[in-house]
C-alpha cells in the first residue's frame, strides 16, 4: 500500500497535500483499493464555495459502492478536477497524482494539526486490516 | 409447513430482552383493542366463497359490456391476445427481479427491450425499467430534479393542467421536506397555455411539469416554455401519454429534460384503476441521478450478447439515504404487457392507433357541439379528449348516460370549481361511429338545467 510521507490523512481516506495556503485532496490508495474499479467521480463543491472540514466535497462511486470525500480542512474551494468524471479510472491507477479532486484555500490552517501523519495512517489501516 | 420460528427461538429472544411473555410486547396497545372479538359469520366452504365473489364480480359493470367515453388519465383501448398469453409464461409470471443475470436473461431482455422503445418514443436518451404509475414518475421526477440540484433549488411548478391525482401524489411524496410546490393553487387560470408559468420561474426552481396532451387532452408546443426554462437554470418534466406519441412530437425534441407518463394504454387493461406503468425518462446526464433499475447490453466472458441491471450505484441498496429514491421496485409485468404491445403493433400500428383516436374524438366533439346548449371549452388542439360545456350537472347527465349503457365524461366540477357543469369525454379506437353517434342523440336528450 502506497501511503506518501509528505501528505496528512483523515480517518475516512482523504489525503490532503499543502502548498503555501493551498490544500489539494483526493481519496487513498487504501480507499480505492476497497472501493474496487472506480466508475464514476462527481464534485459536488463548486468553484468559490466556502466549505467546512467534514462538508462533502465530491461523490466516488465504484463497481460496487458509492461513498462520500470529505473535506479534511475548511476553506474555499478554489479548483475542481474537470478531468475526473470522464477518467474516473484514475482514481485507482494515480490516486495521488491525477486523481486529485478539488483544491481549497485554508480558512484555518490548524485544522491540519488534527490530521493524521503518514505514519498514523498506516497504523490505522493496518488496524483495519486485521 | 414452514416455521420461521420454533417456541425455543422465541423463549431465547425474549429471556435476552427481558421479557417474559410474549403478549407482554403489546402492553402499549388498549386492552380493549389487544385481542378485540372479531364476530365473524361462520365459516364457508370454497364453493360457497366462490359463488360469492362470483355475485360480486356480477354486480360490476365493465367497459367492455358499455360504451366507454370516460377517460381523465385511464383508456379504454384495445389490448391484443397475445399481450395477456405472453405476459401469464410462467418464466415471465414468477420472476422477481433480475438480480442474478446468469438466470433472467428472458426479463432482462424484455426490459432492456421495454427502455429502448420508451426511449426512442419520448425522444429521451434512457428509461428506467418504470415506475408504479403515471403519478408516481410524476413524483420522481421531482424528487430527481430537488436532487439534481441538490437542494439548493428546492420550487417546483407543476401546471394545473397536469392530471389532479398527479399532482396530489407529488404533494404526498414531498410532504415533511424542503420541496415547495407552485403554480396549480385553486383557482389558477387554465384558458392560458403554458406560457403562464414562465412568469414564476426564478433561480431557487428546479423544474416545471407540464402534461402532453394536458389533463383537458390539449396540445401545447412546449418549445418557449423549454427554452425560458433552461435560461433560468430549471428543467423541463413533460407527463405525456405514451399512445399520443404515436402521432405527437417527442418531447425529448422541444427541450423536455425528463418524459414520465401512465402506460396504461400501451396494452394495459383498465383493470378498475390498476396495477399500471409508470414510464420515466431523461437525458444521459442525468442518468446517475435518475430511480429505479436500468438494464444494459454488453457481452459475457464468450463473447455472447447478455443483459445485466446496470449503474445499481445509483440505487438505494448502495446509495442507500443519499440515493434520489428508496423506490426501486418496477412494474415488471406491465412494462412487459407495453413491451409486448408496443412490438406487435409497431411504429406504424401505433401511429394509426393514434390517428384513430384523434379522427373519431374530432368526429365527436363535432357531432355535440351542433346539440344546443352543449360548447367546447377551449378552441386549442386536442388529441382523444376534449372538454364540453354542458347544459346541466355532469352527474345527472351520466346518470342519463348510463341508462343508455354509456359510460359518460368525467366530471370536471370535482377537480375545477370553476368548470362545473363541463365534461372531460375521451374518444379511443374502441368506440365505433355508431357508438358516438348514440351519445350525441342521448345527450340532445338532456333537458337544459
Amino acid at each position: 500500500m502506497n501511503i506518501p510521507p509528505n501528505l496528512k490523512y483523515t480517518e475516512n481516506d482523504e489525503w490532503i497535500r499543502v502548498e503555501g495556503n493551498t490544500g489539494t485532496i483526493g481519496i487513498t490508495d487504501y480507499a480505492q483499493d476497497q472501493l474496487s474499479d472506480v466508475v464514476y467521480v462527481e464534485a459536488i463543491a463548486e468553484e468559490g464555495e466556502e466549505l467546512e472540514q467534514g462538508d462533502i466535497c465530491a461523490t466516488v462511486e465504484s463497481v460496487k459502492a458509492a461513498s462520500d470525500v470529505y473535506m479534511p480542512v475548511s476553506g474555499k474551494i478554489v479548483a475542481i478536477n474537470d478531468d475526473l468524471p470522464d477518467t474516473p479510472e484514475l482514481v485507482n491507477t494515480d490516486p495521488y497524482g491525477e486523481a486529485w479532486m478539488v483544491q481549497v484555500e485554508l480558512s484555518d490552517p490548524d485544522e491540519l494539526d488534527s490530521l493524521l501523519d503518514a505514519e498514523a495512517y498506516e497504523k490505522y489501516c493496518e488496524e483495519r486490516q486485521e | 409447513m414452514y416455521f420461521p420460528h420454533t417456541d425455543a427461538d422465541r423463549d431465547a429472544m425474549l429471556q435476552t430482552i427481558g421479557v417474559e411473555r410474549l403478549e407482554d410486547l403489546f402492553k402499549d396497545v388498549p386492552a380493549r383493542h389487544r385481542f378485540p372479538d372479531l364476530n365473524l359469520p361462520p365459516a364457508l366452504t370454497e364453493m360457497e366463497v366462490s359463488a360469492e365473489m362470483q355475485d360480486l364480480a356480477w354486480a360490476n359493470d365493465t367497459a367492455r359490456e358499455m360504451v366507454c367515453f370516460l377517460g381523465a388519465g385511464a383508456y379504454n383501448h384495445y389490448v391484443p391476445a397475445a399481450v395477456d398469453s405472453i405476459l401469464r409464461r410462467g418464466e415471465f409470471y414468477t420472476a422477481y427481479t433480475p438480480y442474478q443475470p446468469e438466470i433472467s436473461q428472458g426479463t432482462l431482455q424484455a426490459i432492456f427491450e421495454y427502455q429502448s422503445m420508451i426511449a426512442g418514443l419520448t425522444g429521451m436518451d434512457v428509461s428506467n425499467a418504470s415506475h408504479y404509475d403515471g403519478a408516481t414518475a410524476v413524483a420522481e421526477a421531482v424528487n430527481m430534479a430537488y436532487h439534481t440540484f441538490r437542494g439548493k433549488r428546492p420550487r417546483v411548478i407543476l401546471s394545473p393542467a397536469v392530471h389532479p391525482h398527479y399532482r396530489e401524489t407529488v404533494r404526498t411524496y414531498t410532504r415533511g421536506s424542503d420541496v415547495t410546490l407552485l403554480g396549480d393553487e385553486p383557482g389558477s387560470d387554465l384558458s392560458g397555455g403554458p406560457e403562464a408559468l414562465e412568469n414564476l420561474l426564478d433561480e431557487k426552481t428546479a423544474l416545471v411539469v407540464v402534461q402532453y396532451p394536458d389533463f383537458f387532452g390539449r396540445i401545447y408546443d412546449f418549445t418557449h416554455l423549454a427554452n425560458t426554462i433552461h435560461e433560468a437554470g430549471a428543467l423541463l418534466a413533460v407527463s405525456a401519454n405514451p399512445l399520443a406519441l404515436g402521432l405527437l412530437k417527442p418531447p425529448g425534441e422541444f427541450g423536455a429534460d425528463i418524459v414520465t407518463g401512465e402506460g396504461q394504454p400501451l396494452g394495459i387493461p383498465l383493470s378498475y384503476g390498476g396495477p399500471y406503468l409508470g414510464i420515466f425518462a431523461t437525458r444521459e446526464q442525468y442518468v446517475r441521478k435518475m430511480a429505479g433499475r436500468l438494464v444494459g447490453e454488453t457481452v459475457d466472458n464468450r463473447g455472447q450478447r447478455a443483459y445485466v441491471l446496470t449503474l445499481t450505484a445509483r440505487e438505494q441498496h448502495i446509495r442507500r439515504e443519499k440515493a434520489t429514491s428508496n423506490i426501486c421496485t418496477n412494474q415488471g409485468l406491465m412494462m412487459l404487457a407495453s413491451t409486448v404491445y408496443l412490438s406487435l403493433v409497431g411504429r406504424h400500428g401505433l401511429r394509426q392507433v393514434a390517428e384513430l383516436c384523434y379522427h373519431k374524438a374530432h368526429y365527436a366533439a363535432k357531432s355535440i357541439v351542433k346539440l344546443p346548449g352543449h360548447s367546447l371549452w377551449s378552441t386549442t388542439p386536442f388529441f382523444n379528449e376534449f372538454v364540453i360545456h354542458c347544459p346541466a350537472p355532469i352527474e345527472d347527465i351520466n346518470e342519463h348516460l348510463m341508462e343508455h349503457n354509456i359510460l359518460g365524461g368525467y366530471d370536471l366540477g370535482q377537480d375545477y370549481p370553476d368548470l362545473e357543469n363541463h365534461m372531460l369525454i375521451a374518444v379511443t379506437e374502441m368506440n365505433s361511429k355508431d357508438d358516438i353517434d348514440t351519445l350525441a342523440e342521448v345527450l340532445a336528450e338532456v333537458k337544459h338545467g
